[in-house]
């Protein structure tokens, strides 16, 4: 199993963000995780990434313990965010070059051209990063998500801010990605066109709670919606009533 | 790869910050240069009103000036790694990869020694030549003065970066005076018995004090204990060892809140 998350619990004081989810990922699948803002997604992801401590739970990628062994699993991991955009003032090449040591990736200089090919991203090698249009910076972002060949790869909303096009080519950037490397894939959107094009499951967080679970093309139906976005609205507004449903 | 390759990674992100970029290899030689030009000019003025006492006026004062400036050249440049990181909202992108913290510190000395030689060298080279300095003159007492002030300005470096782990980019204000803050307690330009009761009890805890007090027995034709700078080097060890704690314990506080996704969000 590539992801393992059993009883993940996150408390703020009083506040509680996360509420004891568990879940998995498995190699070559993309998981989509939806909800509406403040459901808890991107602080799973920040405690996935061992970022933020867990109150309780466990977190296991390739079967080691994040808490515990945190250097060994996050070498098997790496993530791409709108919110973490690398360094603007380094240059592509100089971005992967100072990733990939941190990440201590085997012959590095072979492994960065190989991402640079795979990602379309040789006429952009000696640019600055922050000088890059939104699309190739998503690109470089997951270039370097890439960069250690991940069994896990978290992508928090990876096409939040490109135009369609651009976005349908990262989409299919990702899913050459996986079937080439089977990697797992936990990838937060709130584009539900794309996550039905892209994820074999979703599930569908909302405070800070797994409500659904599911393939997204079969889930609408199973409760009583036409689409996904219609339950995604179901979920965010009424979660209480959809969970009766189910 | 080895267990360098991480720490490798965070030194290669500073020097690529300054191959070919002008002004921060300037910021790197300028304030050092007119710190050395101020207090050398004073320095012959001073050496003018008192003709006698003018070969003491160098390397009592100008020697300081350049001693103090290395130390706080070493402080800023752990602490600058850090803020390029949080100034480029990249703390995420760092922390979320395998480097371990060790290697995170190890990063940043090793940035701050490579950025603090270029205006070591720059400083010793004017003095020098302009000002007459030789550091022959606090003979082999050299090497501990400087790992004395080295080591401390690590420390500080450390809790620089701490400070601004625990309280969020805009804390960098908290950050720049700490120099300003200790050079009154370590008699840069002055002896200790010169303060007050209570700040020769502080001056007595920070390293950097024993070095300058050697400095000037030195200049006034007097011998400098190695004891006492022995002392002062395993009291440098003892707060880099409790800054490396402290950050610890602040970046372990900054994982149950949640701090440094915040930061990568947070703006100056």
């Amino acid at each position: 199993m590539t992801l393992s998350v059993s009883n993940l619990r996150k408390e703020y004081g009083d506040k509680l963000a996360v509420d004891g989810i568990s879940f998995s990922v498995q190699p070559n699948e993309i998981v989509g995780l939806l909800g509406p803002n403040g459901a808890g997604k991107t602080t799973t992801i920040s405690m996935i990434l061992g970022v933020l401590s867990p109150t309780a739970g466990h977190i296991e990628i390739d079967d080691i313990d994040v808490i515990k062994n945190h250097s060994r699993a996050l070498a098997r991991t790496n993530f791409a965010a709108v919110y973490a955009a690398l360094p603007g003032n380094l240059t592509v090449i100089q971005n992967l070059r100072v990733f990939g040591l941190m990440y201590s990736v085997p012959s590095l200089e072979r492994r960065i051209q190989e991402v640079i090919s795979e990602l379309g991203l040789e006429p952009f090698r000696d640019k600055k990063a922050g000088v890059l249009s939104s699309g190739e910076q998503t690109r470089v972002s997951i270039a370097k998500a890439m960069l250690n060949n991940p069994s896990l790869l978290l992508l928090d909303e990876p096409t939040a801010s490109l135009d369609p096009s651009a976005a349908r080519d990262v989409r299919k950037m990702i899913k050459d990605i996986v079937a080439k490397h089977h990697t797992g894939v936990l990838w937060t959107s709130h584009n539900m066109n794309e996550v039905e094009q892209v994820c074999d499951r979703v599930m569908f967080m909302s405070k800070g709670r797994i409500l659904l679970e599911g393939d997204p093309r079969t889930l609408p139906k199973e409760h009583g919606k036409a689409t996904l976005e219609d339950l995604f609205i179901t979920v965010a507004r009424e979660p209480l009533t959809l969970k009766e449903a189910a | 790869m080895s267990a360098m390759a991480p720490v490798a990674g965070i030194v290669l992100r500073q020097m690529y910050l300054l191959r070919g970029n002008m002004p921060r290899v300037v910021q790197l030689f300028v304030w050092v240069l007119v710190d050395i030009l101020l207090w050398g000019f004073m320095t012959r003025y001073m050496s003018a009103l008192m003709p006698g006492a003018g070969s003491k006026f160098v390397p009592a004062i100008l020697g300081a000036v350049l001693l103090w400036d290395f130390l706080i050249r070493v402080m800023q440049g752990v602490s600058l790694a850090y803020m390029e990181d949080s100034w480029s909202r990249n703390l995420l992108n760092v922390f979320a990869s395998p480097i371990s913290i060790g290697q995170y510190l190890a990063g940043l000395v090793i940035s701050s020694i490579v950025t603090s030689m270029f205006g070591v060298v720059a400083m010793v080279l004017l003095a020098t030549l302009v000002f007459g300095l030789s550091f022959f003159a606090y003979g082999i007492m050299l090497a501990p003065f400087l790992l004395v002030l080295f080591l401390t300005g690590i420390a500080l470096g450390i809790v620089a970066t701490t400070i601004m782990l625990r309280f969020g980019p805009a804390s960098e204000w908290l950050v720049w005076p700490i120099p300003a803050v200790i050079s009154p307690f370590v008699g840069v330009f002055y002896p200790l018995s010169t303060l007050p009761h209570w700040m020769q009890v502080v001056s007595r805890i920070l390293p950097p004090s024993y070095v300058f007090e050697a400095i000037r027995t030195i200049s006034t034709g007097g011998q400098a204990s190695f004891h006492t700078l022995a002392l002062a080097i395993l009291m440098s060890l003892g707060y880099i060892l409790l800054a490396c704690l402290l950050f610890l314990n602040i970046y372990r506080y900054a994982l149950r809140r949640g701090l440094i996704a915040r930061y990568s969000a947070e703006s100056f």
